[in-house]
Order: structure tokens, then C-alpha cells, then sequence
């Protein structure tokens, strides 16, 4: 069986129906559908840090401009949820292609300068002067298009779209260009590798999968501000989830949101100080022992982790 | 190697500047298909840079690099490479994490060559079907360089730049090595060598250019070369001038 195939059948469908099936059996469909968001959104960081090294600190910024994408679709164009989820993807593009002289960058610098657009961008949506346009920092409210039904069913198609993006490039000779491009951008370009057009193509389908899950965000919620949508924290989460599991692989992502995110919600909201205690000491044991994540636990033995 | 043979690569008059810092300053030379030609000169005289523009990593500042009667000065690496340069590097730059395969394979993938030579005969050659599944940050140095040239023969060029490769090696692997040069040039590669090692230069190269502070100052036989004076000088300094 081509390696592709497996990992479809067996990793990326299997998440997709058990969070599919999730939702017949378990009743807090809220927190179901951000472990969904999650997952896109680690995956999102996958696919540009794990394959290229650009490290995405305001990747949130594709996030809620996806979300406002939406937003402002429905509340003046009064357009149907999907195709402004799709706009949502689009919006995420663009400012993905807007921000493309970033790659020049490396390092701290990328992820500084990658911070600070995304502020930027926060605040050019919550400036009041755009009060007609976005609502500015007063908030949008969505109930033409609510249904979180749909909306969770469209995040699981989001997901399978991102999954299967990882797959393809854990699997393809693009995937294997785009690592070698992280492990030395010189050496890749003797191999005759484009360099500049595959970060590009890597950084556009990361801004297009977190565009897309940032529409879907803003059907399921519905009623958001600037600052919720922008929140540095679905950033920082997202960074730390896929870094936590292991990048540049297909599991890794998915074991941190699964761990991390699940001690989140049993202790983060009940005993916040254990908390932050556990979270923390999770973290600096990972950067200390295990840089390269959990799934490096495995590939020091010599086993294969896709 | 006959003179009258049109040459694959000409340099003519090629600037490059950091700064203030004349790194090539009016540098011009050729080589055809068939010879190896080395470039050799003191640390920072130009040798390495020159590699560095001819193939792609440096716009040159000034003068020309024509390849097949192209210019190519300022083209893309990953062009240039599929236009027939390819290179090593002084340190060399696998693809740390991905397996020895795997960094073939990118080459394989991407290098643009009709008919890419076989990898198994390639790692083999090249003393690597070992360690083919191993990841390059496991090979110790001098297998690093033979992954980098392998990379780099993967792609077919027709002109290929050697940045010292023999640096680091043992004797058994330089006699070895410079068999395997010398077998590419036979093959009809052009290919140009920056080397520190005399002994190793002599002994594989038809002709060489002495670099010092980016300007040409010889062009013949090494042995011809150490009894230049302007040549001893620059090696030496001044004061062993003959």
C-alpha cells in the first residue's frame, strides 16, 4: 500500500470520525468543535513551520481576518455561510501574499515582524473609523447564518482538507523540497529547488487553512470581537501544540492537541494554577529533553512516525 | 583540453564588492569541456567568491559570466543548475535531517536532468550505499562531501565547481578522490577546483589561475607557477620574493 493511502486510512480518517461521531456521545460540542479548530490550526503550523522553519507567531492574524472575511460577507453582502467561509480562505491568501516580503526574514526577526502584522492588522479591524465596514471594536453578531451544526461539520471539512495538505506533502517530493529548503535554503537550491516559490506555496497554504478555519470559527460563534478572533493565544497554542507532538510529521500535531489541550480543559478552567503549574513544567521538560517533540520518543528507537 | 576548443564557462573582467571590499576586482578566465582548472591563491584572495557568482549565490557587481555563449551573471542558483552548473561547498551542506536517499532524491526530483544517473550506482561509487538510510547529520565529513558531490552529479552538470573537496581527507582517499575527478573531466565535464593542497592541485589539474585580492596574477602549470616570483610572493610574502 503506497504510504500516502496508509496515512489517510490511518491517521487522518480515523481523527475525522471520531470527531464526526464525537458529538452523538459527548455533550459539550463547544469544546469539540476548538479541539477541530485546534487541530487545523497546529496543522496549519505544521505545514509552514515544520516544513520550512519560518516560525508563525502571529499566524492568528490569517485567523480573524478569515473570521472578519466572513463576517463582513454575511453582514453586507448577506452572503450563505459556505461561500463566505471560502471568501474567509481567500482573505487569508491575501494577506497572506501581502506579507510575503516577510520571508526575506529569518528566525526571531520572521516571527517579531510576523507578531507585528498580525497586530496590525487587528487594529486596522477594531480602528472605529472602519465602524460601517467590520463594526471596529464593538463587535460583530452573526445570526443570519447560525448553525453550529453545520458549522462543526464544515470545520471537519476544513480539517480533512489541512490533513490531507500534510499527508500530501509528508508524502510528496514538494514535502521533501520544502524540508530540504528548512535544513539548508542553499544546498536546496543547488538541487535545483526554487526556494523562494516553495516557501511562498508553503506560507499561502498555511494562511489559506487558518483563513478557512477562521471563517468557520466566526459561523459556529457567531457574536466575537476583534480581540477574541485576534487573541495571541490561539497563536501561541497552536505554535506550542504542534511543537509539543512533533513537527514535520502527520501524528505529531494531533498528539499535541489531544495532550496538551486535553489537560487544558480538565484543569485549565477548574485549578487554573495547577494548571499553569503542569502546562509549564510540561513545557520547559519538552524544550530540555525533547526538542524535537513526543514523537521523537519514537524516532530515537528507530521507529518510523509518519 | 586542446585550447582551441570553445569554452563551456568565460569570465570576463567579474567584480564583486562587500562594502568597500573588492572580493573579485576584474577577474576574467575560461574553461572548456574536458579540463580541470584549479584557482588557487591565499586565504581570502577570491577563489571561493568566484564560485559563489559563477554559480548564482552572488550577483556579480560588474563584468560577465557566459556560459555556452549565455551571459548567466545574476541568474537564480536553482536556473543555473538546470542550465548545467553545479557546485560543492568548502563546508558541506547536506540536508542534516533527511536520510542520505532522501537528500539524493531532492536532487533527483528537482535537478532538471533528462537522464539523472542512477542513485544506486551514484551512493555506491561514492562510498555511501552503507549509510543510504542513515541520516546525513550521521556521516562524519568526508562522507558529508562525497554526499555533496553526489548531490551535485545528480543533476548532470556539464560545468561543475569543486570548493575544496579534499580538504579533510585522508591520502588513500585523495589518491582516490582525484581518480574519480579525473574520471569526470574524461567523461567531458568541465570542472574548476579550489584547493589549498599543492601536491592534490598539481596532480589533477591541467592548468590553473593564481588569485590574489580578486585580480588574475598567473595562468598555466602549477610547477610553472611556484617558480613565478609575484606567485611566491603572495604565498609567502614579500620578503621571500626572489
Amino acid at each position: 500500500m503506497p504510504s500516502a493511502l496508509k496515512h489517510t486510512l490511518f491517521i487522518a480518517l480515523p481523527v475525522l470520525v471520531i470527531f464526526a461521531a464525537l458529538p452523538g456521545v459527548y455533550q459539550n460540542h463547544l469544546l469539540l468543535f476548538n479541539f477541530v479548530i485546534f487541530l487545523i490550526l497546529a496543522q496549519g503550523v505544521n505545514i509552514i513551520y515544520g516544513f520550512t522553519g519560518y516560525l508563525p507567531f502571529g499566524y492568528v492574524g490569517f485567523f480573524g481576518a478569515g473570521a472578519y472575511g466572513f463576517a463582513v460577507l454575511v453582514m453586507h453582502l448577506h452572503a450563505p455561510a459556505i461561500p463566505a467561509v471560502l471568501a474567509a480562505g481567500l482573505v487569508g491568501v491575501v494577506l497572506g501574499l501581502l506579507l510575503t516580503p516577510l520571508l526575506r526574514l529569518s528566525g526571531a526577526y520572521f516571527a517579531i515582524a510576523n507578531l507585528a502584522a498580525s497586530l496590525a492588522v487587528l487594529h486596522l479591524i477594531a480602528n472605529p473609523a472602519l465602524e460601517q465596514i467590520t463594526r471596529g471594536p464593538y463587535g460583530v453578531s452573526l445570526s443570519a447564518t447560525f448553525n453550529p451544526t453545520y458549522a462543526y461539520a464544515a470545520a471537519l471539512v476544513v480539517l480533512a482538507l489541512t490533513l490531507g495538505s500534510v499527508v500530501f506533502l509528508k508524502n510528496s517530493r514538494s514535502g521533501l523540497a520544502l524540508q530540504a529548503v528548512r535544513e539548508d535554503a542553499v544546498s536546496a537550491s543547488m538541487a535545483g529547488v526554487n526556494v523562494v516559490r516553495m516557501r511562498v506555496i508553503a506560507w499561502l497554504a498555511s494562511a489559506l487553512v487558518a483563513g478557512l478555519a477562521g471563517g468557520v470559527y466566526a459561523w459556529y460563534v457567531s457574536v466575537f470581537y476583534p480581540d477574541n478572533v485576534f487573541s495571541g493565544e490561539f497563536s501561541i497554542f497552536a505554535i506550542v501544540f504542534a511543537l509539543f507532538g512533533g513537527v514535520a510529521s502527520i501524528t505529531g500535531p494531533i498528539v499535541g492537541v489531544v495532550i496538551l489541550y486535553g489537560i487544558y480543559n480538565l484543569i485549565g478552567f477548574t485549578t487554573p494554577q495547577y494548571f499553569q503549574l503542569i502546562y509549564g513544567l510540561l513545557i520547559i521538560g519538552l524544550v530540555l529533553f525533547l526538542p524535537a517533540g513526543l514523537v521523537s520518543l519514537a524516532t530515537r528507537r528507530g521507529w518510523h512516525v509518519p | 583540453m586542446s585550447p582551441e576548443r570553445a569554452p563551456i564557462l568565460s569570465v570576463s573582467k567579474l567584480v564583486k564588492r562587500f562594502g568597500g571590499f573588492y572580493a573579485l576586482d576584474g577577474l576574467s578566465f575560461h574553461v572548456s569541456s574536458g579540463e580541470i582548472l584549479g584557482l588557487v591563491g591565499p586565504n581570502g584572495s577570491g577563489k571561493t567568491t568566484a564560485i559563489n557568482v559563477i554559480s548564482g549565490l552572488y550577483a556579480p557587481d560588474g563584468g560577465e559570466v557566459v556560459l555556452e555563449g549565455a551571459s548567466i551573471g545574476g541568474v537564480a542558483s536553482h536556473k543555473l543548475v538546470h542550465r548545467g552548473i553545479n557546485r560543492t561547498f568548502q563546508v558541506p551542506k547536506p540536508f542534516l535531517s533527511l536520510t542520505v536517499r532522501q537528500n539524493v532524491e531532492v536532487a533527483l526530483a528537482y535537478g532538471g536532468a533528462a537522464s539523472a544517473p542512477a542513485m544506486a550506482d551514484l551512493l555506491e561509487e561514492y562510498r555511501l550505499a552503507e549509510v543510504a538510510n542513515r541520516p546525513a547529520a550521521d556521516l562524519n565529513n568526508a562522507q558529508q562531501k562525497m554526499l555533496d558531490l553526489v548531490r551535485a552529479l545528480t543533476t548532470r552538470p556539464r560545468l561543475l565547481l569543486l570548493d575544496e573537496l579534499a580538504a579533510g581527507l585522508n591520502p588513500a582517499e585523495l589518491d582516490w578522490i582525484a581518480g574519480r575527478i579525473k574520471a569526470l573531466a574524461q567523461s567531458g565535464m568541465a570542472i574548476i577546483v579550489v584547493e589549498h593542497l599543492m601536491g592534490f592541485i598539481e596532480h589533477i589539474t591541467d592548468r590553473v589561475i593564481v588569485l590574489n585580492a580578486g585580480k588574475e596574477i598567473f595562468e598555466g602549470k602549477l610547477a610553472v607557477a611556484v617558480k613565478v616570483p609575484q606567485v611566491i610572493e603572495v604565498f609567502l610574502g614579500g620578503e621571500h620574493a626572489a
